[in-house]
């Protein structure tokens, strides 16, 4: 009888084993990224060399002196370049997540719309699909602020409501100052919203398990309204709420929402809602028919179905779409730039302009909204594996 | 949008992609092997400086500077391409190459000369200061009284530093409304967005032009900056510097000794003034010198643009809509500060 031990046979090449080809393939990937990147690289260098002109990031210490008409930060034209990098990456972020949100709860409920069996609903949110989707972004942002500057001058701004006033300068409202007190406010709401939410859990956890509803909304609010408040009076400051009052060219005091930012968020919104609508579409109708007449069976309302059967397994079908929309608003947002709202994209060219540091600064910018685009999907392959179907 | 993504991908692409080989030769040799000089002026809204007609034909203060040194270079006043820039594209589309000049109310600093990007202003064209417009209900006279005013200015420009520096040092505060594209800045001053709208003054006169009832706005006394205007080019061609820089001269030079596109030719022909005859080319050798096509070549371009206040009065003087008086923009001997060195 012959033994063969597995040595005798030889082990296979190993190309043949897949981990190994995969790592393979991907050295061979990432040593070519490399490689262009130093040719690349160097290729600048020479030309730039060539030129007289010298790469360097020391600029960004360097008082800027542009002027930026909106932060969230504080900043003056005396700041750096690099905060005033920072205060125009902000108003891209500003945009970027408001933007998200709305054009998710306007493209679900656009969605939804289109579905409708009412000919004239469905006709109408079609309609305002195929004329969003077929006219240029950049028009429509135009549009929305030329609406937008429409309003009455400052000096005969609307307000409708005490200490809220609207005028083609924006919208300006009350709002707290910021002193120790608000800030205590605002840690009380944070622990605010911790306690509403652990008082919601546990809520929920006893209905499932007794069948008892517990009606704890008071409770809630109770918590985020009080807790605040409580938080405010630990300190020696006082809440105090500024009001906007026309004080000679402007309004003073109170926050302001300006028409170029509102232009931009309404034109964004409206025009990727009009995709994520149809992707929303597109995923109830991917839901087989059998769910709905099983709900209904089950004697529950159409919205219900909606809410609590149909949409969960639509998210299967919408999510992984739904982040390139999500993407597609975060980079449109540099179309900023068209209508006076000063984010990253605008900022940078400025700051190019008055530096010289073309290299630098396009660097810095491409490398931020490529972050911001890992980020935005990475989040959402987190929540797609959350929602996506559980093969057992 | 356009400028923004075409000059930011320009500017990359050339740093990227352009070989090192290319960038070495003379910026005039260049261009005479192009056989047409690349000259950045503004976009068409801006009347009186330059802007194409109906037939696509530019016309303008600026735009008559280029074709002065294109006469210089080629002979010609036809062999010039013009580039439209805005004030955020104009640097990056010299410094990459794609225009051998700008000619577009650029104010020479001294960041500007020296920094990274490292241009050269041959001469100035212009003395400007920047001013602010207002629309006259608001019953303001002076810049002083400007505290908490909303400013519309142009970015990339030295507008936007002196509008800051100016509120700072007067201790005023502001709000800037920071718009990139020239037409849409101008439609949000006149829509009311803003109180203010600063730029140089001449260039407000411009813009003013255009607004929906240009008389209902008055540009306040202050010159809040020195602007002195002039062509920029790349530093590291000292032999297109000169050229340009007597080509200017030339047109003031003329003015100076009365010489205009009417009379050059009975002067050149009859003048006994030695000063006269060297700069129409009768005698010396400025035109090999400057590295001119020929020895007439001031002749030719004051026979085709005139001299320097012919070109002045036709495109923004007192009988056009922008209605500037010469003022500081006037030759030594009329009280101006145009002064050109002597060509000799
Ligand atoms: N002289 C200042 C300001 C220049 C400026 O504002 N130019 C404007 C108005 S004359 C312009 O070229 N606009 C054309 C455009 O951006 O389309 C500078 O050089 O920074």
């Amino acid at each position: 009888m012959q033994t063969t031990s597995p040595s005798n046979v030889g082990a296979p090449a190993w190309w043949y084993d897949r981990t190994a080809r995969a790592l393979a393939l991907q050295a061979a990937l990432l040593f070519a990224v490399v490689a262009a990147s130093v040719f690349f690289f160097s290729n600048v260098q020479t030309n730039m060399a060539a030129r007289g002109l010298t790469l360097g990031f020391g600029f960004l210490d360097r008082a800027a002196g542009i002027p930026i008409g909106e932060s969230l930060i504080p900043y003056t034209p005396s700041n750096s370049y690099a905060r005033a990098l920072l205060a125009g990456l902000l108003n891209t972020l500003r945009v970027a997540v408001f933007g998200c949100l709305l054009v998710t709860l306007l493209g679900v409920f656009l969605g939804v719309l289109r579905l409708s069996e009412n000919p004239l609903l469905s006709g109408l949110v079609g309609a305002y699909i195929e004329i969003v989707r077929n006219t240029p972004v950049v028009l429509q942002l135009v549009f929305w602020l030329v609406v937008f500057q429409q309003l009455p001058s400052v000096r005969e701004a609307l307000n409708p409501l005490p200490g809220v006033y609207l005028s083609q300068r924006g919208l300006k409202i009350p709002v707290l100052e910021w002193n120790d007190a608000a800030a205590y406010a605002l840690v009380g709401l944070a622990l605010g919203i911790a306690a509403a939410v652990w008082t919601m859990r546990r809520a929920r956890a006893h209905q499932m398990q007794t069948g008892e509803y517990r009606r704890v909304w008071p409770i809630c609010l109770g918590y985020l309204v009080l807790l605040p408040l409580a938080a405010a009076q630990l300190t020696g400051d006082r809440l105090v709420l500024s009001v906007p009052e026309l004080q000679g060219f402007n309004f003073a005091g109170g926050a302001e929402l300006s028409p170029e930012f509102a232009a931009l968020l309404t034109g964004l919104v409206i025009y990727t809602a009009a995709f994520v609508a149809e992707i929303v579409r597109s995923g109830i109708q991917s839901v087989g028919k059998g769910q709905w007449e099983a709900s209904r069976a089950l004697g529950l309302s159409n919205g219900r179905i909606m809410r609590l059967v149909i949409l969960p397994q639509a998210l299967r079908v919408i999510v992984p779409p739904l982040t390139s929309q999500y993407l597609n608003l975060t980079k449109n947002s540099s179309l900023a730039i068209v209508i006076g709202y000063q984010d990253l994209f605008s900022v940078s060219n400025t700051s190019i302009n008055q530096t010289g540091q073309a290299i630098e600064v396009i660097f810095i910018m491409m490398t931020v909204y490529l972050v911001l685009s890992l980020l935005t999907a990475a989040g959402m392959n987190v929540y797609n594996t959350r929602v996506a179907l559980k093969e057992r | 949008m356009k400028f923004a993504t075409i000059f930011a991908a320009s500017a990359a692409a050339f740093f990227v992609f352009a070989p090192a080989a290319v960038l070495a030769g003379p910026a005039l040799d260049a261009i005479k092997q192009r056989g047409t000089l690349r000259c950045g002026v503004q976009g068409p809204g801006n009347p009186g400086f330059g802007v194409p007609d109906t037939q696509g034909r530019w016309s303008g203060f600026n735009v008559d500077i280029c074709r002065a040194v294109a006469i210089s270079i080629f002979n010609d006043p036809s062999k010039v391409e013009f580039v439209p820039v805005t004030t955020q594209s104009r640097f990056p589309a010299l410094a990459s190459g794609e225009v051998d000049m700008l000619s577009n109310n650029t104010t020479w600093t001294l960041t500007r000369d020296t920094n990274v990007n490292r241009f050269n202003f041959p001469a100035i064209v212009f003395y400007d200061g920047q001013a602010m417009m207002v629309p006259r209900r608001l019953n303001v006279t002076s810049a002083r009284g400007l505290n908490g005013a909303t400013v519309c200015v142009q970015p990339g420009t030295t507008t936007e530093l002196n509008l800051a520096d100016y509120f700072r040092q007067h201790n005023m505060t502001f709000r800037p409304v920071v718009v990139a594209d020239l037409d849409e800045l101008r439609r949000t001053y006149d829509a009311g967005r803003c109180d203010v709208y600063t730029n140089d003054f001449a260039a407000l006169a411009a813009q003013r032009t255009l607004l929906t009832n240009p008389r209902d706005h008055v540009i306040l006394p202050e010159r809040v900056s020195k602007e002195p205007l002039g062509p920029a080019i790349r530093q590291g061609d000292e032999e297109l510097s000169n050229l340009v820089a007597w080509t200017v001269f030339a047109l003031i030079d003329a003015e100076e000794m009365g010489i205009t596109s009417a009379n050059v030719d009975q002067i050149a022909a009859s003048s006994t003034n030695p000063v006269v005859r060297r700069l129409l080319g009768a005698e010396g050798n400025m035109g090999e010198s400057i590295g001119a096509a020929n020895a007439l070549y001031a002749r030719t371009i004051i026979k085709t643009v005139g001299n320097y206040g012919e070109i002045f009065e036709r495109h923004i003087g007192t009988n056009t809509p922008l209605g500037l008086e010469r003022g500081q923009n006037n030759v030594w001997t009329k009280g101006g500060l145009l002064y050109a060195p002597p060509a000799r």
